[in-house]
């Protein structure tokens, strides 16, 4: 800034110091050169807290900014408001009492993290599971996908002003949770799968509100469409905010939307494909560049394709048991309880003590709606795990925030967090 | 996955190229294994992830673990995943207990995967394993002025005790 601007029109606030006559930019006194040039000052830079109980950062996320006027210079992230403890606790308890507490990390993808800690435990006892329960886990995980994108579409959407999508997506989640309530009891946290295969099987009933719910999702995406695809303010909000390189990405092991939005057709589905999704046509969208656009554009497409792999899974569901036949693992059917002594026997072992795990250690991962949510469990021979430890996407992802808001605006910022769409309860655990 | 001629071959080619870096190879549960001599571990890490023909670039997890009462007590556990081949490989660094106040220690792997940062600083957070060259190592999820490292196996679940304000009267300046 040259002497002459500073005088007509004051950059940094024209504030009670203009009309002292005292020369100062800023808060600092101006210094001139021989010259009677003036020096600039240097760069004032304004730290500020950010959360943990703000609105915008979707949970109790702190983030330590370093603002000059409205550019963000540095940030740094601050985690661990709601750390509880859970991998200390899965660790004292037996193998079956784990699933409930594991569900409730990455409270968004209940089904996601019963999928990853059972799965490994599966991998660990080498037991297969009936192709009943696989296209059931698969069906219930993906409409879990879509309430878990259909609460991030909400959520980010209101952050951005538009109010009115939050009630939209609320809606569709509503439904999405009365699905659920009707094949396994609960609305949230489900505990729905068992090691061995899935708790019950689906009631009469549930493929028909299911086959209604997949006719009408499509046509409900478009609305969302219609309303932000060419909304204006949304495009300048997303649009070029937040670009990260692939390669970035990559190294700083971001995975899931994140990852595909900037052109890399990376999904856990395809490329590792567990339980039976290799049976499903599907396709994985990916974006171009990696802004906030292509994050938004590539989560509703995943919700579209969701949407068919629930189609082909209940059309294609086949008949058969939906758990296990492993006496040792799995509780024998309530009925033979009254009748066989060996069944009261098995089930009375499992209640009390659950079943034991062969001592050994294996790493299963899955594609959540965030990313690679990985489960590591390390069995000891007891009854309980010796270690479980949740790679959860969203706190590896996390560490990309920095790069996207770094040189941006403090209102890009809250677009970055609602598109990086961080679950806190996930990445404290 | 490399399959168990695949992983001899790593390990030899490894051992070759840094010597006494790869102590062992096992598969488990349909997954490779390198146990890994942890004073070599960046080495390793290193031939891994920039050697054509392996390229594990990608860093999935990391994992600290505890096998109390074994000897070496403490591991760092790596998995890697080749993304071209779709392959994982896991990479085991065994660590003993220096014994006393003093805390095991490894090199970090930041330099080589940015994205280990929180994930080794949740290691150090939970096992006290320091992670040598790490540029911010301090605790993650703990507060930060908190004492014991809370997923050693000879921690206690519920080391800390509960207290409500209506303890007050029983317990004066509880909050203390």
């Amino acid at each position: 800034m040259s002497a002459h601007t500073h005088h007509s029109t004051p950059a940094h606030g024209g504030d009670i110091l203009g009309e002292t006559g005292e020369e100062v930019i800023g808060t600092s006194p101006v210094e001139r050169t021989a010259a009677g040039d003036v020096l600039e000052p240097e760069e004032e830079l304004l730290t500020i807290n950010f959360g943990p109980h703000h609105p915008a950062t979707h949970g109790v996320l702190r983030l330590l900014v370093s603002l000059e006027g409205e550019i963000v210079r540095d940030l740094k992230p601050v985690v661990g408001y709601v750390h509880t403890g859970i991998e200390k606790n899965c660790e004292d308890k037996s193998y079956w009492k784990v699933i409930p507490f594991v569900e409730r990390m990455d409270y968004l993808s209940y089904f996601f993290n019963m999928e990853a800690f059972v799965g490994c435990v599966e991998r660990l006892l080498e037991l297969e599971i009936p192709p009943r329960a696989k296209y059931l886990r698969v069906l219930h995980m993906e409409l879990n996908r879509i309430h878990s994108h259909l609460v991030w579409l909400g959520t980010s959407a209101l952050d951005l002003g538009a109010m009115s999508m939050f009630f939209y997506c609320f809606r569709e989640r509503d439904r999405i949770l009365d699905l659920f309530e009707m094949s396994t009891g609960q609305r949230m946290h489900t505990r729905y799968f068992q090691v061995g295969g899935v708790f019950e099987d689906i009631p009469l009933g549930f493929a028909h509100n299911l086959r209604a719910f997949c006719a009408e999702m499509p046509t409900r995406i478009d609305q969302y469409e219609a309303i932000l695809n060419a909304n204006e303010i949304f495009l300048e909000r997303t649009r070029n905010v937040g670009v990260v390189s692939r390669e970035r990405l990559l190294d700083l092991g971001v995975t899931g939307p994140l990852l595909r939005a900037a052109g890399e057709p990376w999904d856990l589905r395809k490329v590792t494909p567990y339980e039976c999704y290799e049976d499903f046509d599907f396709s994985i969208p990916v974006g171009t560049i990696g802004d906030g656009y292509d994050r938004y554009r590539v989560r509703v497409q995943e919700m579209r394709e969701s949407v068919r792999i629930i189609e082909q899974a209940i059309d294609g569901l086949p008949e058969g048991p939906w758990i296990a036949d492993d006496r040792k693992v799995v509780l024998p059917p309530r009925d033979e309880l009254s009748v066989s002594m060996e069944a009261l026997i098995h089930h009375f072992k499992l209640v009390t003590e659950g079943f034991r795990v062969p001592p050994g250690e294996a790493y299963f991962a899955v594609e959540s709606p965030r990313g690679e949510l990985g489960s590591f469990v390390v069995a000891d021979g007891s009854s309980k795990p010796a270690r479980v430890h949740i790679r959860d996407p969203s706190f590896v992802n996390l560490q990309c925030l920095r790069d996207q808001c770094i040189g941006g605006y403090v209102a890009d910022m809250i677009q970055n967090l609602a598109m990086l769409d961080p679950i806190l309860g996930g990445i404290d655990r | 996955m490399p399959d168990a001629p695949g992983l001899e071959l790593i390990a030899q080619e490894l051992n070759a190229d840094a010597e006494g870096s790869v102590l062992g190879t096992y598969h488990e549960h349909g997954q490779g294994c390198l146990i890994v001599n942890p004073e070599r571990i960046i080495d390793v890490l290193r031939w891994l992830r920039d050697t054509p023909g392996q390229e594990y670039r990608f860093l999935s997890s990391l994992h600290g673990v505890d096998y109390l009462p074994a000897e070496p007590r403490f591991g760092v556990v790596y998995e890697l995943m080749s993304m071209p081949r779709a392959e994982r490989l896991r990479l085991r660094a065994a660590l003993a207990d220096p014994g006393g106040e003093r805390l095991p220690e490894i090199d970090t792997c930041v330099e080589l995967f940015p994205g280990a940062d929180f994930q080794e600083r949740e290691v150090y957070d939970f096992f006290g394993i320091v992670f040598r060259g790490h540029p911010d190592m301090r605790r993650i999820l703990m507060p930060e002025e908190y004492v014991g490292w809370p997923q050693r196996r000879d921690f206690p679940v519920g080391g800390e005790p509960v207290i409500f304000t209506h303890d007050e009267p029983v317990m004066p300046r509880w909050y203390e």
